[in-house]
C-alpha cells in the first residue's frame, strides 16, 4: 500500500512539474515565434514519431538518418524518407479564416505529401485543407518510423541481455549466479513474486512469461528513452500507440483466461438487487476496459512528461537565448533525469504489477 | 491531439515485435531461467532440510549416547554396590559364624566349670561330712569320755525334754 500511496505523491508530483514547462511553452510560443524558436514545436517534435532520425542542424543542413517508408496504397510502396526530406518544404495557409500556415513535404514521385509526420495522398499534386486540416486520403503507413526503430533495437537490445543470462544457466546450471544473470535474476525473480503475490500460487506459473516480457520490454524502452543519442532518445514508451498495444495484451490476457467467477460478478453481481443489473452490468463491463486503459494512459503520460519535462527545462537556454541559464537548467534537467531513470522502472514494475493484478482478479475461485 | 492519436504502423509493429519477444524469450529465456532458479531453490531447500534432518539425528544420537552412558553409569554403580553388599555380607557371615564359635566354646567352656565346679561342690559336701562326722565323733568322744560328763549330758537332755 505505501508503494502505491508514494506512487499517487509522485503522479503528483510529477503533474504539478509538467505544468510547469506548459506554461513555459505556450507563454514562449506568443513572445519567441518570431525569433525563430518555438518550444512547443520543439517539444512535440522531440516526443512524437517521424520519419527520419534527425540528428542535428536545421533544413537544408541537417543530418539525418532517412528511415524507410511502407506504405499499403494499391500494393506495397517502399522508398526512403529522404524521397520526402530533401526536397523544399511547400508553405500553405491551411486556414483562410485565422491564416494559420503549415509546411509539408512532397515526395520526388508527387504522389505523397508529409504533413506533421502524417503521409497524404496528393490529388492534383496538392493537399486540400478544410478548417486546418487536410482532407486528402491517407495511405496505411506501416513505416520503419524512428520509434519502430527504438523498438527493434530494444528488441535486440532484450534478447541480447536475456539471451547472455539464459546461457549462464545453460552453461553452468543451478548454480548461484554470477555477471550479468546475477543482475538480472532479482529482476525477473521480483516480478515472479509479483505474479506469485497477485495471482495465486495455483496459476502463477502460467503468467509469468508474460510479465516478465512486459516488465523488460517496457523498462529497457524506458531506459533507451532516456538515453539522448540515436539509437535512444525516441519517446518509444511515451507513444500512446505503443502503450495501446501493451495494454491490449493485458486486456486479452485478463479476459481470455477470466474464469466463470469473474464474468459473473460482472453480468450477476453477487448480492446486488435484480433492478439494479441493468445498470450495474453496462458499468462492470466498462471496468473492463477502463483499468487496461489505466494502464495505458500511466505509461503514456508519465514517459511523454519526463521527456516533456526534460526538454522544456533545456529549453530555458534557448527561450533566454544566453548559455548561463544552463546554470539552473541543466542540474534541473539533471535531476529530471535522475527521477526519471526510477520513474523507468517504477513504470515497468507498476505495468507488471497492475497487469498482474487484473489476471488475478479474472483467475481467482469464488470464495464466499 | 497529435501525442494522442495512434497510429496503425507503429501498432501493428509494436505488437509484431511485443508477441515475437514474448515468444522467443518464453521458449528461450524465461522457462529455461525460472527452471534453473527452481532447480537451485528446492537444491537449497533440500540442502537445508538435510541439515535440519541430521542436526535431529545428530541430537537423538547424542540423547541415546547419553542413555547409553547414563545406563552403564547405573550399571557400574549396582555392581559397585552388589559387591559391597556381598562383601559387607561376606564380612557379617563371617563375623556371625565366628561370633557363634565364641559362643559355642564359651557355653561349652562354661558347661565344663560348672560340671567342674558341681563336682568340686559335691566332694566338697562330701569332705565337708567327713570332716563334720569325724569333728562330731571326736567330740562325742570327748563329751563322752567320763562319767559325769555322760551323767550331767544325759540329765540335760532330760531337763530339755522336760521342758518340752
Amino acid at each position: 500500500m505505501s508503494l502505491i500511496y508514494s506512487m499517487k505523491r509522485f503522479l503528483l508530483a510529477l503533474i504539478a512539474l509538467l505544468m510547469v514547462p506548459v506554461a513555459f511553452a505556450s507563454e514562449s510560443k506568443e513572445n519567441h515565434e518570431e525569433e525563430g524558436f518555438n518550444v512547443n514545436e520543439m517539444i512535440m517534435h522531440h516526443v512524437t514519431d517521424a520519419h527520419e532520425w534527425h540528428l542535428w542542424g536545421e533544413h537544408e543542413s541537417a543530418v539525418s538518418v532517412y528511415l524507410p517508408i511502407i506504405l499499403i496504397d494499391n500494393g506495397l510502396q517502399v522508398f526512403s524518407s529522404k524521397s520526402f526530406y530533401h526536397s523544399e518544404p511547400i508553405e500553405v495557409v491551411v486556414d483562410e479564416a485565422t491564416g494559420a500556415k503549415a509546411h509539408y513535404f512532397v515526395d520526388v514521385t508527387g504522389k505523397y505529401a508529409l504533413l506533421h509526420e502524417k503521409i497524404y495522398t496528393l490529388e492534383n499534386g496538392a493537399l486540400k485543407f478544410h478548417e486546418g486540416h487536410p482532407e486528402n486520403a491517407m495511405p496505411l503507413d506501416f513505416s520503419i518510423t524512428k520509434n519502430v526503430l527504438s523498438l527493434f533495437f530494444g528488441a535486440i537490445l532484450i534478447m541480447f541481455l536475456m539471451f547472455t543470462t539464459a546461457r549462464y544457466y545453460k552453461r553452468n546450471g543451478a548454480v548461484a549466479p554470477k555477471g550479468l544473470a546475477k543482475f538480472m535474476e532479482p529482476l525477473i525473480l521480483m516480478v515472479r513474486d509479483v505474479a506469485l503475490d497477485n495471482i495465486g500460487e495455483k496459476k502463477y506459473k502460467k503468467y509469468i512469461p508474460y510479465l516478465t516480457t512486459i516488465f523488460f520490454f517496457i523498462w529497457i524502452n524506458n531506459m533507451l528513452g532516456l538515453v539522448p543519442i540515436i539509437p535512444g532518445g525516441a519517446n518509444l514508451t511515451g507513444n500512446i500507440s505503443v502503450t495501446l498495444v501493451l495494454a491490449v495484451f493485458t486486456l486479452l490476457f485478463t479476459v481470455l483466461s477470466a474464469n466463470k467467477n469473474y464474468w459473473k460478478h460482472i453480468f450477476a453481481t453477487p448480492g446486488v438487487p435484480v433492478a439494479l443489473l441493468p445498470i450495474m452490468i453496462p458499468i462492470e463491463f466498462v471496468g473492463i476496459l477502463t483499468k487496461p486503459f489505466a494502464l495505458m494512459i500511466r505509461l503514456f503520460a508519465n514517459m511523454t512528461a519526463g521527456h516533456v519535462i526534460v526538454l522544456a527545462l533545456i529549453s530555458i537556454i534557448f527561450i533566454n537565448e544566453n548559455a548561463a541559464w544552463g546554470g539552473l537548467s541543466v542540474p534541473m534537467s539533471l535531476f529530471i533525469s535522475v527521477l526519471e531513470i526510477l520513474v523507468a522502472f517504477l513504470q515497468g514494475y507498476l505495468f507488471a504489477m497492475l497487469s498482474a493484478l487484473f489476471i488475478g482478479a479474472a483467475v481467482e475461485e469464488a470464495h464466499h | 491531439m497529435e501525442l494522442v492519436t495512434p497510429s496503425i504502423g507503429l501498432i501493428f509493429w509494436t505488437g509484431l515485435v511485443f508477441l515475437l519477444l514474448l515468444l522467443v524469450l518464453t521458449k528461450f529465456v524465461w522457462k529455461p531461467v525460472l527452471k534453473a532458479v527452481n532447480e537451485r531453490e528446492q537444491k537449497i531447500s533440500d540442502a537445508l532440510e538435510l541439515a535440519e534432518k541430521t542436526k535431529t539425528e545428530m541430537k537423538a544420537l547424542q540423547a541415546q549416547n547419553e542413555n547409553l552412558l547414563k545406563e552403564a553409569r547405573a550399571e557400574r554403580d549396582a555392581i559397585v554396590k552388589d559387591a559391597k553388599e556381598t562383601a559387607n555380607k561376606m564380612v557379617e557371615d563371617a563375623k556371625n559364624a565366628a561370633k557363634t564359635e565364641a559362643n559355642k566354646i564359651v557355653a561349652a567352656a562354661r558347661e565344663a566349670i560348672n560340671a567342674d565346679k558341681a563336682a568340686a561342690i559335691s566332694e566338697l559336701k562330701t569332705q565337708v561330712a567327713a570332716f563334720s562326722i569325724e569333728i562330731a565323733e571326736k567330740i562325742v568322744r570327748g563329751e563322752l569320755s567320763t562319767d559325769g560328763k555322760q551323767k550331767a549330758l544325759a540329765e540335760k537332755l532330760a531337763g530339755d525334754i522336760n521342758l518340752n
